[in-house]
């Protein structure tokens, strides 16, 4: 695997003047190399098999999940809506406020952790399979095929004069891409702003600016990224991209080329048998021609190679046309070819420490999220102590304190609170402008502010100051909050 | 940039984000070509450790764009904004500036919801949701620091919740209280009422009055030097709104109750201040404030007692 830490670099260099493998004898001589340079534009050749049918599986799930989502309802409103306006997240039919922002950190957590997990078992599956970036650009590149046809014919067109003809299928490959890229754009606002309300709108032509602002904005990051940038994005701005490397080991499936038995490489006559002097690889060059990222899977894991296992799949047909063994370039690990392991002992390697551990913790965060959620109260309580009055005379020789209390309730129905103090002996509870029964009303999502006083009677206890807790019941759900607040008593 | 006590700051400003700027540049500019030692096979010419040799994998040029572009972005942003030094920007954009039109768009804004409770009476208005809601956010932010969240006040500063008012209770009243402040102040009687005895006497003769413990000895002696307080607080001690003088007869005790706080209060006397608060808020908002204090003795919008 050290073909892809940082400091060795990647042996790909430039393409055609890389070597494998450092010669000490080249003679050493001065000369000019520019930091920066023209990017050359892939073409990637189209592919089917295992892997292809794999990414095209993933494709539809994830783009289904994504155009698909906003428009279920729930209730009366969107099922899955983040609303950034009123600062409510609804997912379902969980409520999430600001102040639930740990479990977006959670989710986080437990993304990042499976990503590691994924990484060590076979390397960059998400990248191959389901990173937006890789989602994209394959659709894009499916879209430009139907329109420009495949590779040669779309290098063919890239080099040759503007005619009509090329005018046409540029404008139609173009007009097809921002079509989907404000598709994309317009379902992506959808997630923010009630979708069903953003269609009507865009019907009627009455949008407003910054919705229309932000369907172009990611409308066109996505035309930038799938129609040009593709690879770039994963070669200079993916940082986990950089830092995959870290959690590569030698038993981490990875698309790898045979090397034993590919070379030595080389052209031949179909009907010739696995000749004694070359071998497997035919050097017919597909593997290099199917790769999005431009690489040689042949010089080794590269940094740039993002799993997709396209060259697995077209090595395979090349195989079969030959007559040869499959798997040639396949998905395997550094301990498989360096000690020649068999398929199932390369597999047993999988359940190994650093998978277990992944494993172990990301289940017991799942679990640990998923048990929070189970009981989290749907109302936050907070009380202040008036910091205006700190004690005083009431009616009947009773020594007051008074406190704020705020009620958020988190549901989307109106819910009944009790209130109730406990802390010291004889200690009374007065709401101010409840309802019979000290029973507090407060409405969906809303939070409500009350002035309440505590009462005991004056000189019952010593001076001082004495912990206090409200309990805070709903009628309906049964559930209790408890706050800590003080009572002091003056001297 | 009034700030600046000496002109040697917004020149070294100006001359570090000049500089800066600049030094990006030209950064940008030298090593874009690099001449190394190499064997020309696409390596840097770098060598670590014997052999590990660091290969060239230059970026892409539309990276350098983006490059340039910060710069462009920074210089534009530097004549159309203050930045430099005392400089103060095509755009003439200052914090003060954009605070003060904000405050105009929202004032704006408000205008026809306080027009329309400006032109309501109190006691309409008191039973209003929104006002009250409005009410209760300007008594938050400004009264109760001294009335209490609750506004039934504490030790020195009056319950607003009852009906016991120092200066009277009436919408206009409070309103005049808001606006302009109150000043309380008890004369030091202890010269006048006579020798400590005789103080004690009177004050026995205040607790009775509001059925509070006393000694009817003393309270019968301090009867006839009750005259002098009669002044003021009246000669059945209850009292005189328009100069601010408490009722005596009731059990709210501003300052303390007992034997004792009376004797206190007597002996020197007291200087209580509401400030006026008429600078701070709007003619409608006062009106809205009103209201919402109006309402927390008089419920349902109707005058109690």
């Amino acid at each position: 695997m050290k073909d892809v830490s940082p400091t060795e670099a990647a042996p790909k260099i430039q393409g055609k003047n890389a070597t494998k493998t450092l010669e000490k004898t080249t003679p050493l001589t001065e000369v000019v190399i520019s930091l920066y340079e023209a990017q050359e534009k892939i073409y990637p050749r189209s592919t089917s098999g295992f892997f292809t049918k794999w990414r095209w599986v993933m494709i539809w799930l994830t783009q289904l999940f994504f155009y698909g989502v906003p428009w279920i309802n729930w209730g009366h409103r969107q099922a899955l809506l983040f609303d950034l306006e009123t600062k409510r997240f609804y997912i379902f039919n969980l409520v999430l406020y600001p102040q639930d922002l740990i479990y977006l950190t959670a989710i986080l957590v437990i993304s990042a952790l499976s990503l590691f997990l994924f990484t060590a078992i076979a390397g960059r599956l998400w990248c191959g399979y389901t990173c937006p970036q890789t989602v994209y650009t394959e659709i894009f590149l499916w879209i430009e095929r139907k329109i420009e046809g495949d590779r040669a014919a779309r290098m063919k067109l890239d080099t040759a004069a503007m005619t009509t003809k090329k005018l046409v299928k540029k404008s139609c490959k173009h007009f097809a891409w921002i079509a989907f890229a404000l598709w994309t754009g317009f379902t992506f606002v959808g997630y923010f702003t009630p979708i069903r309300a953003l269609a009507n709108e865009l019907i009627h032509l009455n949008i407003s600016p910054w919705e229309t602002f932000w369907v172009c904005f990611y409308g066109f990051a996505t035309y930038g990224n799938a129609g040009f940038l593709r690879e770039q994005v994963c070669k200079y701005m993916c940082p986990y991209a950089r830092f995959q490397s870290a959690m590569f080991d030698d038993d981490t499936l990875v698309v790898t080329y045979d090397e034993a038995r590919g070379e030595p490489r080389g052209g031949r006559s179909r009907k010739l048998e696995t000749s004694k002097t070359l071998g497997s690889c035919i050097d017919c060059s597909l593997c290099v021609q199917v790769c999005p990222t431009g690489i040689d899977i042949r010089k080794g894991l590269q940094y740039e190679c993002i799993g997709c296992g396209a060259c697995a799949d077209v090595c395979d047909t090349v195989m079969d046309k030959m007559g040869y063994a499959r798997g040639l370039i396949k998905y395997s690990t550094q301990n498989t070819m360096t000690n020649k392991w068999s398929h199932k002992q390369m597999m047993q390697r999988i359940l190994r420490p650093r998978v277990i551990i992944y494993t172990s913790i990301l289940a017991f965060l799942v679990s640990a999220l998923l048990a929070s959620l189970w009981l989290r109260t749907p109302f936050r309580v907070d009380v202040i102590r008036d910091r205006g009055v700190m004690a005083r005379l009431a009616d009947g020789g009773m020594l007051e304190n008074v406190y704020r209390l705020q009620i958020m309730n988190g549901t989307e129905s109106i819910q009944h609170y009790q209130l109730n103090a406990t802390g010291i002996k004889g200690l009374l509870i007065e709401v101010d402008g409840t309802e019979i029964n000290q029973d507090v009303i407060v409405k969906p999502a809303e939070s409500r502010w009350l002035s309440l006083r505590l009462e005991i009677p004056d000189g019952s206890v010593e001076p001082g100051s004495y912990p206090v807790e409200f309990e805070i019941k709903s009628l309906q759900s049964k559930e209790t909050v408890t706050e800590k607040s003080i009572f002091l008593v003056p001297r | 940039m009034s700030d600046f006590t000496s002109n040697f700051w917004p020149i070294l400003i100006t001359a570090i984000t000049l500089l800066g700027i600049f030094g990006c540049a030209l950064l940008l500019w030298l090593t874009s070509k690099v001449k190394v030692t190499s064997s020309n096979d696409g390596t840097s010419g770098h060598v670590w450790d014997e052999d590990l040799r660091e290969m060239n994998n230059p970026l892409p040029r539309w990276w350098v764009w983006l490059f340039i572009l910060t710069i462009v972005a920074s210089i534009i942003y530097l004549i159309a904004y203050p930045g430099l030094g005392t400089y103060k920007g095509r755009l003439d954009w200052t914090q003060e500036k954009q605070y003060q039109q904000e405050m105009t768009e929202a004032n704006k804004a408000l205008a026809p919801l306080y027009a329309k409770y400006a032109a309501m009476p109190v006691e309409a208005l008191s039973t209003d949701k929104e006002a009250k809601a409005i009410g209760e956010r300007l008594f938050m932010n400004n009264c109760s620091q001294c009335h209490g969240s609750d506004a039934r006040g504490s030790r020195g500063f009056p319950n607003l919740t009852d009906h016991d008012w120092l200066h009277g209770g009436s919408p206009e009243k409070i309103q005049e209280t808001i606006t302009n402040g109150r000043t309380g102040m008890m004369p030091p009687m202890a010269a006048a009422v006579g020798n400590a005895d005789d103080v004690k006497n009177v004050a026995n003769y205040v607790l009775s009055l509001s059925g509070s413990m006393y000694h009817s000895g003393r309270a019968g002696l301090g009867k006839a030097k009750f005259a002098i307080c009669a002044a003021c607080h009246g000669p059945d001690g209850k009292g005189n709104p328009e100069i601010g003088a408490p009722n005596l007869t009731d059990n709210a005790w501003l300052h303390g109750a007992g034997e004792a706080a009376i004797i206190r209060m007597i002996n020197e006397g007291k200087t209580n201040q509401m400030p006026a608060q008429g600078e701070k808020f709007t003619p409608a908002q006062i009106h809205v404030l009103t209201a919402y204090v109006w309402g927390l003795s008089n419920k349902a919008g109707k005058t109690e007692k």
